[in-house]
């Protein structure tokens, strides 16, 4: 009886996991190994590994990924931490929450405004008598905009795994005589590791194919894989090489799982 | 708990209630009536004066639904489904449509005002004998200037680009075929060349354009140039005729050494349904008074040369929009390329853009 109950229960997420991710991903991978002229073939994966245009926009797009998550990270976790020690913490924490309610194509336009030459930006630099500087259109605004719009991504895993920590810890290490320093190094930081992993695997992985972005803010200076799926996509009509791309990426965050997975088997904590 | 269910479900009450008024005022209004013509446009492409006139002359009502992409319109119409009586494709996807088999051939016999068009948009390679399509609006590729920053005259050709005058200046449209077309129509070749060795050689040359490159962009561009963020630009002449109205700084140059020349067209998709109706509209569009007022409404450049002739002197004898004949001469419509050398052309324009 319970069993039969159980089976029903399962049922609207197990088609939601059939239709919604297993039968994409299957499709990708099927498309990929297509050419132009529908022919089952390799040629999708040869073109992509032997073109030194694909393998660079590959170091590229994890570069700027890493580089997205690494700011992400440093302004994050200091974030959660003092939003924690905060006494209205439900509010501070809806303040973060609330840009991800606004569409994402709204705030590029909102920074492309802020960055123009016009720009609210350009017209402090002059204020204060550095002068215009060209701002839209570098890596620099690229970054700082795609880490502004991760950084609730990333602050929130961070906050829960400080709320879960249980207080005793802490206060046993500062009665045993740890420095604050010290009791975040050995005590904190790693109780709340697994947060952090969380955060990183909800930006690094969304940041690796951002393409939106790379044209509004960085005007195409900035060419990630997302760019060239869209052009498969959209111009060439080349479905199968950009699945081949697609399946690239799917196979990178899959690595970025498991490298920030939980590990089982934990060595002898390093003192 | 209880009153979010209550807001929630009395909003999505209060949206059906509206969703269903508005399909009953549609189904009224009617694209399913006999007395009326689905036309399917690019947004703010015709005058509505001219659908009210031509429903008073008629009695025929016209329906306008808009797309902004020709890819997108495409794959509306192959998608069926659809009942649209007209729809105005670029001339590589009426190459495109045709191969698709979703054209109806026109009629001949019952089109009047063949003899109004300028034969120079008539009967091109994507369109033989105008078999399927109309031309309605053409254009060109250009270089916009912004005379704040630029001297007027020191544009006149593909080749001032290069310039290191002007590092981290241009704006470029992301698109391929115009990016590439226009390195190689600065090196004096076909922007149709399908030769490997040419076309390395046009990427080549459009790496060293990178420098002065500061952004490759779509339709922001017109808001970039609106607000002088940039003082060059690459773009198509409907795009600068807008900047153009906003900016009175602006200036468009169509290099004379050649450009692309794109034309806009009419066509009958196959799921048409109001035969009368299209063909009254079709030598409706085609009288001169009509198109003129059209053109002048839309602000792009007629094929009508009859009307043309009617336009104010100040428009007809804008340069910047119907370029003198050696410039005319020289302009290349695209033609449709097969796949493989779509993506050579896109392989290229990547390798350029990752160059910056």
């Amino acid at each position: 009886m319970t069993k039969r109950r159980t089976w029903v229960y399962f049922i609207p997420y197990g088609l939601w996991l059939a239709l919604f991710v297993i039968a994409p991903v299957a499709l990708i991978i099927y498309q990929s190994f297509f050419d132009l002229g529908q022919h089952f073939t390799l040629t999708n994966y040869n073109t992509y590994f032997r073109s030194a245009t694909y393998l660079k926009m590959t170091l590229n797009s994890v570069w700027y990924a890493f580089l997205i998550t690494l700011f992400t990270g440093l302004i994050s976790y200091p974030t959660a931490y003092f939003i924690h020690q905060l006494k209205h913490r439900q509010f501070w924490l809806l303040l973060v929450i609330l840009p991800t309610w606004i569409n994402i194509l709204l705030k590029a336009y909102a920074f492309i405004g802020i960055f123009s030459q016009a720009g609210l930006a350009n017209q402090f630099l002059t204020f204060i008598g550095i002068g215009p500087q060209q701002i839209l259109f570098t890596n620099a605004s690229f970054i700082f905009v795609a880490t502004y719009i991760q950084i609730p991504f990333m602050i929130l895993p961070i906050y829960n795994a400080l709320d879960d920590l249980n207080p005793a810890f802490v206060n046993a290490s500062k009665d045993l005589g740890a420095s604050t320093w010290q009791t975040f190094r050995h005590v904190i930081f790693p109780l709340t590791l697994p947060g952090v992993k969380a955060g990183v695997q909800a930006v690094f992985i969304p940041s690796l194919s951002l393409f939106m972005l790379t044209r509004l803010i960085g005007g195409n200076k900035v060419i990630t894989l997302g760019t060239a799926i869209e052009e498969h996509f959209l111009t060439t009509m080349n479905w199968g090489m950009g699945s081949t791309i697609g399946v690239v990426l799917i196979v990178a965050m899959i690595v970025v799982m498991l490298l920030t997975g939980d590990q089982k088997t934990k060595g002898g904590t390093p003192r | 708990m209880k009153r979010l269910v209550s807001l929630i479900v009395s909003l999505l009450a209060v949206c059906g209630l509206l969703a269903y008024t508005g399909h009953q005022l549609q189904a009224s209004s009617g694209s399913t009536g006999s007395k009326v013509l689905n036309l399917y446009n690019w947004g703010d492409y015709i005058d509505p004066h001219l659908l009210t006139k031509f429903q008073k002359e008629t009695g025929y009502h016209v329906n306008v639904e808009t797309f902004d992409s020709n890819e997108a319109m495409y794959t509306k119409i192959n998608q069926g489904g659809t009942h649209y009586d007209l729809a105005v494709p670029s001339e590589y996807m009426v190459a495109k449509m045709k191969r698709a088999h979703l054209l109806q051939p026109l009629d001949k016999s019952r089109l009047t005002g063949l003899q109004n068009y300028d034969s120079q948009f008539l009967n091109q390679t994507f369109d033989r004998g105008n078999r399927y399509s109309l031309p309605y609006f053409w254009g060109t590729l250009g270089i916009i200037y912004n005379d704040k920053f630029i001297k007027p005259g020191s544009i006149r050709h593909w080749n001032d680009l290069w310039s290191t005058k002007y590092r981290d200046r241009i704006m470029l449209i992301d698109s391929a075929r115009d990016i590439m077309g226009m390195a190689l129509a600065s090196q004096g070749k076909s922007m149709n060349t399908t030769d490997p060795t040419t076309l390395r050689a046009a990427e080549q040359k459009l790496n060293r354009l990178a420098p002065n490159v500061k952004a490759t962009v779509a339709d922001e561009i017109k808001m970039y140039m609106t607000q002088n963020e940039a003082p060059l630009a690459v773009d198509w002449s409907g795009e600068a005729a807008e900047m153009l109205a906003n900016n009175d700084h602006l200036h468009y140059v169509v290099p004379s050494e050649g450009s692309n020349l794109w034309i806009d067209n009419l066509v009958i998709p196959k799921t048409a349904q109001h035969t009368n109706a299209i063909y009254a509209f079709l030598n409706f569009m085609s009288r001169p008074d009509n198109a003129a007022q059209n053109a002048e409404y839309v602000g792009y450049a007629t094929p009508n040369r009859t009307a043309k002739a009617l336009l104010p002197k100040a428009t007809r004898e804008d340069q910047q929009f119907y370029p003198d004949a050696t410039t005319l001469r020289h302009l290349e419509v695209y033609r449709d390329l097969s796949p493989t050398k779509v993506q050579l052309y896109n392989d290229l324009y990547l390798e350029f853009k990752m160059h910056h």
